[in-house]
């Protein structure tokens, strides 16, 4: 094991990813009302992704981990911006950013 | 052991405040406790040594995508009071999927080793006492990475202008050149030269003067811009249009731009 995560180790880290993405699954069941808190819950799980990458990358002592979690930063933020613009987009033309009111497609 | 103590803070705080962002009754606070979460996981990635993608989380997300969320959260006029409504329906639905999530995560955990050979792929090491984790990652990302690196770059492009196309709208009180009406102008029906009385002034002939003609864009009839044109426009849209969309039953579409 590297000497970066060494007295903590590789458990703590792994834990703590899962338990974010788990609460950001459960966050994007729970709002059924508020699109951005979806948009939030994404978040927190690329969050978990990263502390994953982060943490093997630690442990490996290898820094390909680290490259990666900085193009999923890129692909989040790209993600969370034009997320938002359709809400934003949305909400312009219906009034409403309920997850139950989006059933424009369904013809 | 002093590190132990101060992972485990950043690890405790990121989870409540994880546990915020998906309980908290207002959107606003949601997205203050996403800022905390982002801060102590910058704060969980110190402490693994990657010193560059912390300060990059703190910036990027921090300063750029929160932002972005409370600005878009405080610019949409929603009723936070009804939000709230769904949650004890779909708050058992959640329970289900999360803790299936849950425990299938634990058990793959119990089930997993480290292979064997991992040593020998460590070829690309973090940061040395000789080399800090930015240097490194510099070292990387413009060699091995340079293809993926460009990709991001395009990716980040297309969502700049797609998010700008999306959210871009003309609106009736916008100005624009019209490169005909510039063409059309004369020095005759813009410029006029006055004998200015000495020592009089412009005051002497009733101050400063007005163009003869009026240059107002709205002025024109059909020219881009004005509330004819406006009219027409949506005019043509609805004939156009396949479907015409009612607003959502007891709201009403606001003009937030």
């Amino acid at each position: 094991m590297h000497s970066a995560i060494e007295g903590i180790g590789l458990a703590p880290y792994l834990s703590i990813g899962a338990i974010l993405l788990v609460l950001g699954v459960f966050g994007i069941f729970v709002n059924r009302k508020n699109v951005i808190i979806i948009l939030m819950s994404i978040e927190l799980i690329l969050l978990s992704a990263n502390i994953n990458f982060v943490a093997f990358s630690a442990a490996t002592g290898d820094l390909s981990g680290q490259v990666m979690t900085l193009f999923v930063l890129t692909i989040a933020a790209a993600e969370s911006a034009i997320g938002l613009a359709i809400v934003t987009v949305y909400f312009r033309n219906r009034g409403s950013i309920e997850v139950d009111d989006i059933t424009m497609m369904k013809g | 052991m002093m590190t132990q103590i101060v992972f485990y803070v950043f690890a405790a705080v990121l989870v409540l405040s994880a546990t915020m962002v998906v309980c908290a009754r207002n959107p606003v606070h949601s997205v203050l406790f996403l800022i905390l979460a982002f801060f102590n996981a910058a704060g969980l990635f110190l402490i693994a040594g990657a010193e560059f993608l912390a300060m990059t989380l703190v910036i990027v997300y921090v300063g750029a995508v929160a932002v972005l969320f409370l600005f878009v959260v405080m610019m949409l006029d929603v009723n936070f009071a009804q939000m709230r409504e769904g949650v004890q329906r779909y708050a058992p639905i959640g329970g289900v999927v999360g803790g299936v999530l849950l425990v299938e995560l634990i058990m793959a955990f119990t089930h997993w080793r480290v292979a064997s050979n991992i040593g020998q792929i460590r070829h690309l090491v973090p940061s040395s006492s000789e080399r800090t984790n930015t240097a490194a990652l510099g070292d990387v990302l413009y060699t091995h990475y340079i293809f993926l690196f460009q990709s991001c770059a395009l990716v980040l492009l297309v969502a700049m202008i797609g998010a700008i196309v999306l959210t871009l709208r003309d609106r009736p009180t916008g100005r624009r050149q019209d490169i005909d009406r510039q063409h059309d102008r004369t020095s005759a029906d813009s410029l006029e030269m006055l004998q200015v009385p000495l020592g009089a002034g412009v005051a002497a002939q009733g101050g400063f003067l007005r163009p003869h003609t009026s240059y107002d864009v709205a002025s024109v009839p059909g020219s881009y811009g004005t509330e004819a044109w406006r009219e027409q426009q949506m005019a043509e849209e609805t004939q156009t249009a396949l479907v015409v969309i009612p607003p959502a039953a007891g709201t009403k579409g606001q003009d937030n731009a």
